[in-house]
């Protein structure tokens, strides 16, 4: 042993992750069942299924390698977490990771016979990847701006918390009919809560002449192949009340969801067979049940001890602002309903990070959050809390340092890309660089500081399997091949108008835009709205004014759209135009291929 | 009676303790292995200067040796190199005296730049010593060649390369299996503690009798990180494939890789 040693002197009184998610055992058992697969032991179905438990996806053309999910729950995430998974994916990863649309973390291409070690890694700092894949429920998301946004009623955070606690491993939910997930937003504006099996936004009501804090739950939502958004329970469901309920549906689905049928198996299916008022019903009597069998034994673990924040102001001077503050100020940061206090939202490239960046991240979240942490987004983006607002100009300078500092975070220039071709088995399209091309794109054209396009989202999916969400997205992008005589070429099929906020609705099919042609196209649309919009319009609601037949002079329904949009989308010939018939991050000519997908393992 | 063998027991990394009791006893040789400018602004008391690009321009097993006289160093004396590159380019540097014969060579545990944190004792005097005489036996047990490597493979030996999971995706010598470089070294330590490596090595299902060739990119750095790594777990039978993937890719062989997957646009960088 060396008596010498690098002092550790890192810790002093911030705050320590709360809750252990990890479980080395775990790990160990993990080595062991890939061993005897490797030896014949297990069959390749029967290991699958193992591995996907532990939140292991097989990864694009191989087993051989593995995606492994980090689960975070509510999105909460430690300095010595972010440290970890930088030196995980360096060690065992490809040196970057990747903020999923689900708040987890995502390290590509680990040989599957590093996974124990990472799974490992993950335990020793209170993190796991249980259950973030396979059919059970996933991770329990939250908004990033729950406690701080300024229209919220009450923070939903601890109730994420408790409810993942309550549910990971839980025998209730390790065998369902398929993936099952929750959702907790804050408000209305800032979350999914319509998109999921369970979404939740907090409420409060006065009775007794008290007040009661409570949820409005959604049930039955959900993005894939065929969507379906949500339907509300009932009014009001008390707090007392939101495990029962939540135990109660998983209950039903358990028993009632389709087991044969994978195209059909989740919840949503379930609600659309029954019809809402009987599955609603159902559901009602079934909590009822566990009301009485379990309310003895079965309790959330709340934890709603305010915190003490931590770090104060570190900027004594007042700093020099930064080239590119403001622009940044204007996309990227929100004031809190704390004053004095501002959530830093970080623009990644469809998620990616680097290890590096990941290790500035955590001293950010040590140096600048009085909370002493950070979150993950529901964007593929990094949030910032607790930010006082004379530090901003020093976290800028910070950011600019290690090309973080991007803007447009908050804006249409935030692309969400799923991961396509670059790792997914049954991506027909690298939708992740795609997504990264139309960000540069924005920002090159400084889009980011338009007012008109900033709530609307661009987001793609490398299949119609919308794990990139475009059915939300006011234009959505999901890939597929198309042929020019015996040449084939990346297309996309564009949808309009997806919105996930109250007004929640699925875009509108609105024609096919060849990969190399997506962002002609998306431009031109841009530049058809600002020649037709109304005073006070915004390309969002703009869109829905043309869907609605209620269009002005020139573009007056959809059709027209497609028509003005028909000349950018033509496919040249191969001799005319050889890079067209080229996927983007490829050097040759596209051609579709998939292998087996593990989405309903 | 105790019958120890006259063959010194190897030790392939030395922590900071051991080495500087034996910097006090003047019982080491010590050898620097970056830059000249790095060098002369400090470096461990008493080491000597080899900058690795110096040993690459021609590591002859006879420059070699000439080196290793004119730093003073004998059949019989300790040597310990460090570098401030992860340990990489002091494995190679540690692997090549091996193979010119000589038995008693470290890797400093941890790189120059955590010396220096740990604040340790550091000089700017450059060190010199008296030439001293060297014998020459070759190790070409040590030594992988390119022609050595199809018939060692059929014969069962593996072939690790050691360098970043996507360039092994984007192509490596077929069969070989990836241990990325970064996967050998812990936070503080060139090396991971023996322990985990040996776990590593027992997930990837090989025996510790194994006949193991490491290789990397080009010069055989990274992949001489990878060799001290098996090494220090009590491996014996691990050879260097020195000239490595350039050798290779020049030579037009064959190559293996992850076909139809866009790993690359997954990196942030
Ligand atoms: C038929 C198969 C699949 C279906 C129907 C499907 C469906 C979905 C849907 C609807 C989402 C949207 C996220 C949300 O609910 O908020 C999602 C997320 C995601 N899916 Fe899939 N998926 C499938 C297979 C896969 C595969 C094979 C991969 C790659 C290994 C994958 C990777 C992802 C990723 C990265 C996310 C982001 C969110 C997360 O952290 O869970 N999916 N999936
Ligand atoms: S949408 Fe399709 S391509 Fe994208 S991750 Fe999901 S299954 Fe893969």
């Amino acid at each position: 042993m060396s008596k010498t040693s690098l002092s550790q002197s890192k810790g002093d009184n911030l705050p320590r992750p709360k809750i252990n998610w990890g479980k080395l055992e775990e790990a160990e058992k993990f080595a062991e069942m890939v061993k005897l697969f490797r030896r014949g032991k297990i069959n390749r179905d029967d290991f699958r299924r193992f591995r996907l438990q532990h939140g292991a996806y097989g990864s694009r053309m191989t087993d051989d390698y593995s995606m492994v999910r980090v689960k975070v729950p509510a999105g909460e995430v430690y300095p010595e977490q972010l440290e970890r998974l930088a030196l995980l994916s360096e060690g065992f990863s490809i040196g970057s990771a990747h903020v999923s649309t689900r708040q987890n973390f995502q390290l590509h291409w680990i040989a599957l016979e590093d996974v124990s070690e990472v799974m490992r890694g993950l335990a020793e700092v209170g993190m796991t990847s249980r259950e973030a894949c396979g059919n059970s429920v996933r991770n329990v998301m939250c908004s990033p701006l729950a406690g701080v946004c300024t229209q919220e009623v009450f923070d939903p955070t601890p109730y994420a918390l408790a409810t993942a606690k309550f549910l990971l491993r839980n025998p209730m939910n390790q065998s369902l009919p398929r993936k099952f997930k929750l959702n907790f937003t804050c408000c209305e504006k800032h979350g999914m809560a319509r998109i999921v099996d369970i979404g939740l936004i907090p409420q409060k009501i006065d009775a007794d002449g008290k007040t009661h804090n409570g949820f409005k739950i959604f049930l039955g939502g959900g993005l894939g192949a065929q969507s379906f958004v949500g339907h509300q329970l009932e009014e009001f469901t008390s707090e007392e009340d939101l495990l029962y309920t939540i135990i109660a549906v998983i209950r039903v689905y358990d028993r009632m969801g389709n087991r044969e049928n994978m195209a059909r198996n989740r919840m949503r299916y379930l609600v659309n067979e029954l019809g809402w008022e009987k599955f609603q019903n159902i559901v009602l009597k079934e909590r009822a049940m566990v009301r009485v069998t379990q309310s003895i034994m079965v309790k959330l673990d709340l934890d709603k001890i305010p915190e003490v924040l931590g770090k104060m102001s570190i900027s004594s001077d007042t700093p020099t602002k930064p080239e590119g503050f403001s622009r940044w100020m204007k996309s990227n940061v929100i004031s809190q309903k704390q004053n004095g206090y501002s959530s830093v939202f970080l623009t990644l490239e469809s998620g990616d990070v680097t290890s590096n960046q990941l290790r500035t991240m955590a001293e950010i979240a040590r140096e600048f959050s009085a909370e002493g942490r950070a979150r993950t987004g529901f964007l593929q983006d990094m949030v910032f809390r607790w930010v006082k607002d004379e530090d901003l100009p020093k976290l800028y300078s910070k950011l600019l340092e290690v090309g973080l500092a991007n803007p447009g975070a908050l804006t249409m220039a935030s692309v969400i890309g799923c991961s396509g071709t670059t790792s997914c088995n049954l991506a027909l399209t690298n939708s992740h660089r795609i997504a990264k091309e139309i960000q540069r794109k924005f920002l090159e054209l400084k889009l980011d500081v338009d007012d008109d396009l900033r709530d609307a989202t661009i987001k793609i999916s490398g299949c119609p399997n919308s794990c990139g969400q475009h059915e939300i997205a006011t234009i959505g992008f999901f890939g597929g091949g198309g042929r020019m005589g015996k040449e084939m070429y990346p297309l996309y099929s564009m949808s309009l108008g997806g919105r996930s906020d109250e007004q929640a609705m699925l875009g509108l099919t609105c024609m096919k835009v060849p990969a190399k042609r997506v962002i002609p196209a998306i431009l031109k649309i841009i530049e058809i709205f600002k020649s037709d919009k109304k005073n006070g319009e915004t390309l969002d609601s703009w869109i829905h004014r043309v869907i609605d037949n209620d269009g002005s002079n020139g573009v007056k329904s959809f059709n027209d759209i497609k028509e003005i949009l028909k000349p950018v989308v033509v496919a040249p010939t191969i001799e005319q135009d050889k890079d067209f018939y080229v996927d983007y991050g490829n050097d040759v000519s596209y051609h579709a291929r998939t292998g087996k997908g593990e989405c309903a393992a | 009676m105790c019958c120890l063998s006259k063959e010194k027991i190897m030790r392939p990394t030395i922590d900071v303790d051991a080495l500087r009791s034996e910097i006090r006893d003047k019982s080491v040789r010590v050898l620097d292995i970056r830059k000249e400018e790095d060098y002369k602004q400090s470096h461990i008391p008493d080491a000597v200067n080899l900058p690795l690009a110096n040993l690459l321009a021609d590591d002859s097993p006879e420059k070699v040796l000439q080196y290793a006289q004119s730093f003073g160093i004998s059949d019989e004396t300790p040597v310990v190199v460090y570098d401030d590159t992860f340990g990489a380019l002091a494995s190679r540097v540690a692997w090549t005296l091996q193979y010119i014969g000589h038995e008693d060579v470290s890797l400093l545990d941890i790189t120059y730049g955590t010396w220096k944190k740990m604040g340790l004792e550091t000089s700017t005097e450059k060190t010199s010593f008296d030439k001293k005489n060297h014998s020459l036996k070759l190790r070409p047990e040590i030594l992988a060649t390119v022609d050595y490597l199809g018939p060692a493979k059929e014969k069962g030996a593996i072939l690790i390369d050691n360098r970043e999971r996507l360039n092994f995706l984007e192509n490596h010598i077929p069969g070989a299996m990836n241990i990325p470089y970064r996967m050998l070294a812990s936070p503080d330590n060139i090396l991971r503690p023996k322990e985990e490596l040996k776990r590593l090595i027992q997930n990837r299902n090989i025996a510790p009798d194994a006949e193991v060739i490491t290789y990397c990119g080009s010069v055989g750095t990274l992949s001489g990180l990878g060799y001290y790594a098996l090494k220090s777990i009590g491996m014996e039978n691990v050879k260097l494939y020195v000239r490595s993937f350039k050798e290779w890719k020049s030579l037009e062989k064959p190559i293996e890789r992850q076909n139809d997957a866009n790993y690359w646009d997954l990196s942030a960088e």
